[in-house]
């Protein structure tokens, strides 16, 4: 009787410490919440091929904040950082360490869009506040939206829905599609083949080649015999330099016409050389577009950290003028999450790449330029879609 | 598919399986000689690139960025082989594993802190940046034949060496049996540093040569490894022969699945490992 009544003693005794352990615990950590830092988040590429866009993003995210005296709602600002490496089996491992083990109150990232679906079913299950500076997969915005989640890039399909129109005008009508198989090469295809059929162009062939593989010879070749008015394609870094200069090397330069997701020329421009002039894309940024607000974000960040901003960069900005925007119409209390949420939709971002507003599911809507390479530079030539939206189809908040 | 574009696409399929080869080759004689599995090969063919690259902009001459390249190459994979692998031949699969895989970060960290994190193009030389119109809109580029050239060259070279020299012979001998070869007189130590340092200059010569058309970027080595080791296995651990034939093989096998059934060509290269495993475990040319 006597160790059944004292087991049953240390057992309520126990439960009774960890009872009182936890609410004091909790105490210190509400008020906190009010008065205490913000804990910021970042979750970003910081090794593998992927780190300079993730060095590119902090870099933004923290020139924004910097500009408006580094706080957020009055309050100073405790940054925790997190590197994702591009890795998809650790998504959701790495946003719990920052939602879990360090408590963020706001988690930034990322740019990989394979780790984006991890971070999505984090913030999804813990309400945490998630803003994205990169990944354009459609279901963070669409089936899998979330009132706590907000993307301040594009989404897959936004720069090709621009495509479609443009090519027509230009007399191209009859196109081959050429991409990754896989699924951000998928969901960029799906916003061409809307544009550019709705627009009475007709898709003669897709083709696709395995992601990353870069052997694009035999494709070539059989567009060479396939003789289309133009080709549209979805590729993007190291690559893209690789499929621009095996185009012209092919011969397919100057006889069939060669357009593409603005991705296709960022950052490659140098390595693809005279192979790229004349390449036609659509993105809702370009290094040379000629606003005094871009040209002025262009000298500051120069100026801080030592390098040329693009388009990652810009996002990471935008994605600060967002936080800012919501921080400050709550006073710095980024619990009250209604009020937050509220004023982060219907905020007017003043971002280099243009003014642009939040859609209902929470993606940019944003005018998509037409550029053109020229002397190795992105040159705007006209806005190929004004304020496009992504549908957001399938997204149950709006 | 007319006749015309069906023999350039076997053009471009022999032209892949050549420059594959090149990397395979080096793979399959460190493994069959050594028996050190080696996950840093793909490094070697980065390496390469950035070697190209950055001596080509020094030399200003593309020929003698090669030529000083794969001097280069060689001293760093005797160098690699004096100071680590020499002591893993003897050790556990897994341990030259680790190793190897801890080489890859340690190459990649490098390559970052050298050469920094950008793409880079390297020009094609102008003696070889023509094209031969071959259809009314197809031309093909005349560096791609040159590669092939090389390649060719290299394997016929490789293969001399290997069945006509005396080294040749210590190689192989040394190969089938260590110890009886050593008490023969002949330096296998030697001999396995200098398959090393062959191996090594074989995959940065293939960087070397395929950076003019495949730029020059971080870890451009990954993506070719694991085709290497589909064409070593393919191919039968340790055969020159092998390789040759199971990299055409595969050549054959992408640009035709890519070209005719697009929906699955990612992975028929695979089902064709699968099937060559399945009638010849070892491989098809068993050392």
């Amino acid at each position: 009787m006597t160790t059944s009544s004292s087991r049953r003693m240390v057992l309520t005794r126990s439960a009774a410490l960890v009872g009182a352990a936890s609410s004091t615990l909790l105490i210190p950590a509400q008020s906190q919440a009010q008065t205490g830092k913000i804990r910021v988040g970042l979750m970003l590429p910081y090794s593998g091929a992927f780190a300079p866009l993730g060095v590119a993003i902090e870099n933004g995210v923290r020139m924004a904040i910097n500009e408006q005296g580094g706080k957020l709602g009055g309050r100073e600002i405790e940054w925790f950082k997190v590197d994702d490496e591009s890795d998809p089996s650790k998504g959701i491992e790495n946003a719990n360490k920052l939602v879990q083990r360090d408590k963020v109150d706001v988690l930034i990232g990322t740019v990989h869009s394979g780790v984006q679906m991890g971070i999505q079913r984090v913030a999804r299950d813990s309400g945490v506040l998630s803003l994205i500076p990169n990944a354009g997969v459609h279901a963070a915005t669409r089936s899998l939206c979330a009132p706590n989640v907000f993307r301040t890039s594009f989404s897959n399909s936004q720069p090709t829905l621009a495509l479609g129109q443009t090519m027509v005008n230009k007399g191209h009508k009859r196109a081959v599609w050429i991409t990754w198989k896989y699924a951000a090469g998928d969901e960029a295809f799906e916003g061409f083949k809307e544009s550019y059929t709705k627009a009475g162009g007709t898709i003669i062939k897709e083709l696709g080649l395995p992601f990353p593989n870069v052997e694009f010879q035999a494709l070539l070749t059989e567009i060479a015999a396939l003789k289309p008015d133009a080709v549209a394609c979805f590729f993007a870094g190291p690559s893209g330099a690789k499929f621009m200069k095996d185009f012209a090397a092919a011969g397919l330069k100057g006889k069939i016409a060669l357009y593409g997701s603005g991705f296709l020329t960022e950052g490659v421009l140098q390595a693809a050389g005279p192979a790229a002039d004349g390449v036609m894309t659509t993105l809702h940024y370009s290094d040379s577009l000629d606003t005094p607000r871009n040209k002025k974000f262009r000298l500051e960040y120069a100026k801080t950290f030592k390098m040329q901003p693009d388009v990652y960069a810009v996002q990471g900005y935008d994605t600060g003028l967002l936080l800012i925007q919501g921080a400050n119409a709550v006073n710095g209390d980024l619990s009250k999450k209604p009020d937050l949420y509220k004023a982060m939709q219907g905020a007017v971002i003043d971002s280099p790449r243009g003014k642009w507003t939040m859609s209902k599911t929470h993606n940019p809507i944003q005018d998509m330029y037409l550029r053109v390479v020229e002397n190795g530079e992105n040159k705007v030539i006209g806005v190929a879609a004004k304020a496009l939206a992504d549908p957001g189809t399938g997204c149950k908040m709006g | 598919m007319d006749f015309v574009n069906f023999l350039i696409q076997l053009l471009n399929s022999v032209q892949y399986g050549l420059l594959l080869f090149m990397l395979a080759a080096g793979l399959t004689l460190i493994f069959g000689i050594m028996g050190v599995v080696n996950l840093a090969h793909g490094s070697f063919y980065m390496l390469g690139a950035y070697l190209a690259w950055s001596l080509a902009a020094l030399t200003n001459s593309f020929t003698l960025a090669i030529i000083l390249g794969t001097v280069l190459s060689v001293l760093f994979g005797l160098l690699l082989e004096w100071l680590l692998f020499r002591h893993f031949y003897k050790r556990d699969h897994l341990d030259q594993v680790l190793l190897t895989f801890g080489l890859i970060y340690i190459f990649e960290e490098t390559r970052s802190i050298l050469w920094g994190d950008d793409v880079q193009g390297v020009t094609i030389p102008a003696a070889l940046s023509a094209s031969i119109p071959l259809t009314e809109t197809l031309s093909y580029p005349v560096y791609r034949l040159f590669m092939s050239g090389v390649c060719l060259l290299l394997a016929l070279g490789l293969y001399l060496l290997i069945s006509k020299t005396r080294l040749g012979m210590k190689i192989r001998a040394g190969a089938f049996n260590h110890e009886m070869t050593e008490a023969l007189g002949v330096n296998v130590k030697l001999i396995h540093a200098l398959v090393f340092a062959m191996g090594v200059g074989l995959a940065t010569i293939a960087g070397m040569v395929a950076a003019p058309v495949s730029s020059v970027y971080p870890n451009m080595g990954s993506q070719v490894l694991i085709m290497c080791f589909v064409v070593v296995v393919i191919g039968g651990i340790g055969s020159v022969k092998g390789a040759l034939i199971a990299a055409i093989l595969v050549g054959l096998v992408d640009t035709f699945g890519k070209v005719l059934l697009p929906q699955v060509a990612g992975m028929l290269v695979y089902v064709l490992m699968a099937i060559v495993l399945l009638y010849k475990p070892e491989g098809l040319f068993k050392n």
